[in-house]
């Protein structure tokens, strides 16, 4: 017992770190402008998303309906185009691999990503999804600087490319070119990670929405409820 | 037509006679400031928690299984969930700044003082019961900081000598916090902790209206009064206070949406980010850190060393950071109560007790360095010197003589 909860002090004291959402090993994160407004943005991120995420992760609490009324598609556009994984327009997104033989094949069972955006946070998703680097001593050959010795391969080399880390001077350069050019790139993990922030808050788009008219409401009483108290204490001296 | 209706009420019920004790003939000191907004800004938050916590309840599921997805159901598929739960979360948060707000206001005004002792404890009382009732709430969403959390706390009973193990093993019903201990949090959070806020809410007002409200220059308003006995320094409650309480509550409601509408996470000091991470019991996550309004003790708890290989000192240390709080009636010897006519003595202590609080609380969120450590110990210290020698500064201090009637400032 005197030693869990000196394991547990020792975790408690030593890893409290303000509010620092994971270990970067130092590295500098890149943040990326999240934009729920942007429709198209979301769109490419979506098709991203189902193409190359959607077979090992899933997003199982995020229905496919109440992405297309988000995202302006209609039910049939996502049937046709984003729905390779379920049969009904209202199920969540689920794949049909079991985490007990992704457990098996990847040694890690590949977490679901419905509320990723919110414990990573973007800044991270979107380095992590730039950094992976060629490392022979890993048994998918690639490794990620912000997640040291994951299980993950790079899934999107064929768009990227294979990059070389210079652990010295922390260089990357291309090993070989990608389809995409590096900007052509970055716009696409952008559009993914702002799919994935749409994802783990879908009802964000109607508490930003709501929010100014609660706001305007709250002043215009505030204009009603403060004249009301100056002549209520008129006579209070 | 009504009054008639009343008189019948009024034959069986005391409905007028409550009406007029505690609000249209209650008689409040006029010169309330800023910081008696406090008192019914945590009523309202309070019932704010209650009505959220009531449509919470609705669709959350108290199982290690299923608790975590049932809050993200509530986020997504529950009509307005989303507003809910924030409105919920957020109030969390709210209902300690202005609890601490509120707790500030008795200290620098001696609200504390005779003849208020009773509503200074059922005060404490209530703190120690809101601070149970966040604790166990935090569990229910069943991410990684509430399940750690929760083990880190709970094994903080463990270090008490001899019976430490079996009552840590009593408190969580399973040899670590696991589906029992969800299930019985869920039923504190949700029906034992908040009867017993209701009723200690009812017997602090009651107290209060019994003695009458302090007022920022601690003049007694009821030596004063008038030929038909109200005091000439009071004021009905209703409908003075009432119609002043409801511009604060509409300011205090703008900053809240502010916070609820553009930052309800406040960058993970409300929500914080790992606890969007499902609980896992096998996965240790890298950062363990209380919610904002527990560090300051939580810093105390790991300034103090541990002796002979047990935390119990540090356990002990942070009961007593609370038991003081308790004891500042008896404690403070100055005839004087607000701040207004205090001497230098007090003044500075309050100055060095604030500083040492707000530093423990940055502290405590801080991972543990040589200086910070250090500097928690030194903030401790400063911290019970305020009540320890608090018997002696406010007997030597020089206070202001204090005017008879209430003043405007």
């Amino acid at each position: 017992m005197r030693t869990l909860i000196f394991a547990l002090f020792f975790s408690y004291l030593s890893l409290i770190s303000g509010q620092v959402m994971a270990n970067t090993d130092g590295i500098h994160l890149d943040d990326v402008e999240v934009d729920l407004s942007d429709k198209a943005s979301l769109q490419r991120g979506a098709k991203t998303f189902v193409n190359y995420c959607l077979s090992c992760h899933q997003a199982s609490f995020m229905r496919y309906n109440r992405m297309a009324k988000d995202l302006d598609l209609s039910d049939a556009q996502v049937k046709e185009n984003l729905m390779f994984a379920s049969e009904k327009i209202g199920d969540t997104m689920t794949i049909a691999m079991r985490a007990d033989d992704a457990k098996k094949w990847f040694g890690v069972t590949p977490p679901d990503l419905s509320v990723i955006s919110r414990s990573r946070g973007t800044a991270w998703l979107n380095t992590y999804l730039q950094t992976f680097v060629l490392d022979d001593t890993r048994a998918v050959g690639t490794n990620n600087l912000v997640f040291k010795d994951v299980g993950m391969p790079h899934i999107l080399w064929k768009q990227q490319g294979y990059l070389n880390h210079d652990e010295e001077t922390g260089h990357l350069s291309h090993a070989s070119e990608g389809s995409l050019s590096t900007y052509e790139y970055s716009v696409m993990v952008a559009d993914l990670v702002n799919f994935l922030a749409y994802v783990g808050e879908p009802s964000k788009i109607q508490r930003l929405e709501l929010g100014k008219w609660v706001l305007l409401y709250l002043f215009l009483f505030f204009l009603v409820a403060y004249p009301m108290k100056k002549a209520f204490w008129r006579d209070i001296h | 037509m009504f009054s008639s209706l009343m008189g019948w009420v009024d034959a069986r019920f005391p409905a007028t006679k409550m009406w007029e004790e505690h609000l249209s003939k209650y008689y409040a000191p006029k010169n309330f400031n800023f910081w008696y907004f406090f008192g019914s800004l945590a009523l309202l938050v309070l019932v704010l928690q209650i009505v959220t916590g009531i449509f919470l309840t609705m669709h959350y599921k108290p199982d290690a299984a299923l608790a975590f997805a049932s809050v993200e159901y509530i986020m997504r598929d529950v009509e307005w969930g989303w507003l809910i739960r924030y409105l919920h979360s957020t109030g969390a948060s709210a209902f300690f700044i202005v609890v601490y707000l509120h707790m500030f206001r008795g200290l620098i005004y001696g609200s504390y003082k005779q003849p208020r002792e009773l509503v200074w404890l059922f005060g404490m009382f209530l703190y120690m019961a809101l601070m149970a009732e966040a604790f166990m709430g935090y569990l229910l969403p069943w991410g990684q900081m509430s399940f750690w959390g929760a083990q880190v706390i709970i094994s903080l009973f463990g270090a008490i000598p001899f019976i430490g193990d079996q009552l840590a093993l009593w408190i969580r019903g399973d040899f670590v916090v696991a589906d029992a201990t969800l299930n019985r949090f869920f039923a504190f959070h949700v029906i034992a902790v908040p009867l017993v806020i209701l009723g200690l809410v009812v017997a602090h007002i009651i107290a209060l209206h019994e003695v009458g409200s302090n007022n920022p220059d601690g003049v007694e308003i009821k030596k004063l009064k008038d030929k038909n006995g109200i005091p000439l320094d009071g004021i009905p409650f209703h409908p003075y206070y009432s119609v002043k309480d409801i511009v604060g509550i509409t300011v205090f409601l703008f900053i809240f949406s502010l916070v609820l509408f553009y930052a309800p996470e406040m960058d993970g000091w409300f929500l914080e980010h790992a606890n969007f991470v499902p609980a896992n019991p096998l996965k240790t996550p890298l950062h363990i850190a209380p919610v904002w309004y527990f560090t300051p003790f939580y810093a105390i708890l790991r300034a103090v060393p541990s002796i002979a290989g047990s935390a119990f000192p540090g356990v002990v240390a942070m009961g007593l950071s609370i038991v003081f709080l308790f004891l500042l009636p008896w404690l403070d010897r100055s005839p004087v109560k607000s701040i207004r006519y205090r001497g230098i003595y007090f003044r500075i202590a309050i100055v060095l007790f604030v500083i040492s609080f707000l530093g423990l609380g940055f502290l405590g969120t801080q991972p543990v360095t040589p200086l910070y450590t250090l500097l928690a110990r030194i903030f401790s210290v400063i911290y019970f010197a305020f009540f320890v020698l608090m018997p002696i500064y406010t007997s030597l201090d020089k206070d202001k003589p204090v005017p008879e009637r209430v003043t405007f400032k």
